[in-house]
């Protein structure tokens, strides 16, 4: 019998929420690193187990935290991030060029394969990868020299926030940085380009066409089919059916093309999830209503799913890394929201529930599938 | 021996009670405390001072005998209370209001 487990990163902890594959009754245990930020906590494809959190907080910095018991018990691992020899130098408000400065991980993708291989994604943008389970970590250079030099930070901070591992290709990863774009490595992570033709940026950047500078917020991939991603941009949803070679909007009619998150159903790679906000001014909801947005055509065609949702006086936001799915036979969809609720579907969607509303601030969401 | 008390979430990170206690080799600096600390707690490592520069991280302070040492050298001594161990060394998270 499949059990499924949530993971919840919030302002003030983590929270882990567990329950049977119906998904009607939920188990939560938690505050884990109570007070702390936990911008990301994800478990290994490889061994469900095997659990990785970033724990931070502004007076204390960056703690990595392990578990290898699903989360009952925790330890603290390497903490050291190091930029590979001298950091250099990006754009910075004024113009001038600043130095690259760690300020915490934002992201952890553990390998496919491997529960002792981990990438962090951190801000000042850089990836970083360990091999030992978190006991020491190392740069990924490569990154910082596809014109490392021309990113520059959004109001968010420069963060490597999304990191997406190709199934089909152990070499070839995604990555996406807020205010410099997405970039690909074909190669294991040495060289890195940048895959930004299409978007366009005409309220953010000079040259609307950049090659880099865009804010990416987003991108989700569907594991049977590696070419093709989806993008939440500031504004603009995208497509690319190249691997990045070259995007089109898909916004169709959306009530608003800005949000954060995006998601791709377990089981249908053409079916894309994104939750509209009103504007980069205005973080919450078009019209005070919280709405899932669905597309079963790959983009351009979406539909509203507000069944058990707030459609009045709603003004939560959701953040970049909390929409995620499961992989049961009826597609689970789950989502937190900065208001401290999560919401989640046990039918691809067309209904919801909060099963739990009093969190801190949710800032990320993972899902198990767990046998 | 060396009493130093901790901040509460660095408490809970090294499982340790509110004050440790530090036997120093040597003379008894700033620096030579912090060591000893993050010796015998390595998960405290980064979290008090930057791992590379050993500088302290911007909302952490240090006071003991009724003073602010946040500001001083890490080769400073500490208050001689401190040494004799009938003061603590207080490491402390700022105040960030709001």
């Amino acid at each position: 019998m499949n059990r499924v487990r949530v993971l919840v990163g919030t302002r003030k902890g983590a929270f882990i929420l567990t329950s049977s594959a119906k998904r009607k009754r939920w188990d939560i245990s938690g505050p884990h690193f109570a007070g702390w930020e936990i911008y990301h906590l994800n478990g290994s494809p490889a061994d469900p187990n095997r659990l990785y959190a970033s724990q931070s907080t502004g007076w204390f910095g960056q703690l990595i935290q392990r578990s290898n018991d699903g989360g009952k018990t925790w330890e603290a691992v390497d903490n050291k991030f190091v930029y590979d020899g001298v950091p250099g130098t990006h754009q910075w408000y004024d113009g001038t060029q600043h130095p690259w400065e760690f300020k915490r991980v934002w992201r952890l993708e553990p390998s496919l394969t491997d529960p002792d291989t981990v990438y962090a994604g951190v801000e000042d943008a850089a990836l970083f990868r360990s091999a030992d389970g978190g006991q020491t970590w190392q740069e990924l250079p490569g990154l910082r020299a596809a014109k490392g030099h021309l990113w520059q930070p959004g109001a968010g901070g420069m963060c490597l926030h999304t990191i997406v591992l190709d199934p089909s290709n152990p070499k070839r990863i995604f990555i996406a940085i807020s205010a410099a774009g997405a970039f690909r490595t074909d190669d294991g992570g040495q060289t890195w380009r940048p895959i930004n033709h299409g978007l366009k940026s005409p309220y953010e950047l000079p040259d609307a066409s950049a090659e880099v500078g865009h804010c990416v917020h987003n991108i989700a991939m569907h594991p049977s089919r590696p070419g093709v991603l989806f993008m939440q941009k500031h504004w603009d949803v995208m497509r690319t059916d190249d691997a990045g070679e070259s995007w089109r909007e898909v916004s169709g009619n959306l009530p608003s093309d800005f949000g954060f998150p995006i998601a791709v159903h377990a089981h249908e790679p053409n079916t894309v999830y994104v939750v509209p906000i009103k504007s980069d001014s205005e973080h919450y909801p078009p019209d005070g209503k919280l709405r899932v947005y669905r597309s079963r055509t790959g983009g351009n065609e979406w539909e509203a799913l507000t069944n058990g949702l707030p459609q009045s006086d709603c003004y939560v936001n959701v953040l970049r890394s909390a929409l995620a799915v499961d992989s049961l036979d009826s597609c689970g969809v789950y989502f937190g929201t900065t208001g401290g609720q999560v919401y989640a579907s046990a039918d691809s969607g067309d209904s919801w529930t909060a099963i739990v509303r009093d969190l801190p601030a949710v800032l990320s969401v993972e899902v198990q599938t767990l046998p | 021996m060396i009493r130093v008390v901790l901040p509460h979430h660095l408490r809970t990170l090294a499982q340790a009670g509110k004050e440790v206690h530090l036997q120093i080799e040597g003379p008894t600096t700033l620096g030579a405390v912090l060591d000893a600390l993050e010796a015998r707690y390595p998960m405290l490592r980064g979290t008090i001072r930057d791992h590379l520069t050993q500088q302290r991280r911007p909302f952490i302070r240090f006071f003991a005998c009724g003073q602010d040492l946040s500001h001083q050298p890490s080769a400073a001594s500490l208050p001689d209370a401190v040494t004799m161990g009938t003061e603590p060394f207080r490491i402390v998270g700022a105040m960030a209001g709001g």
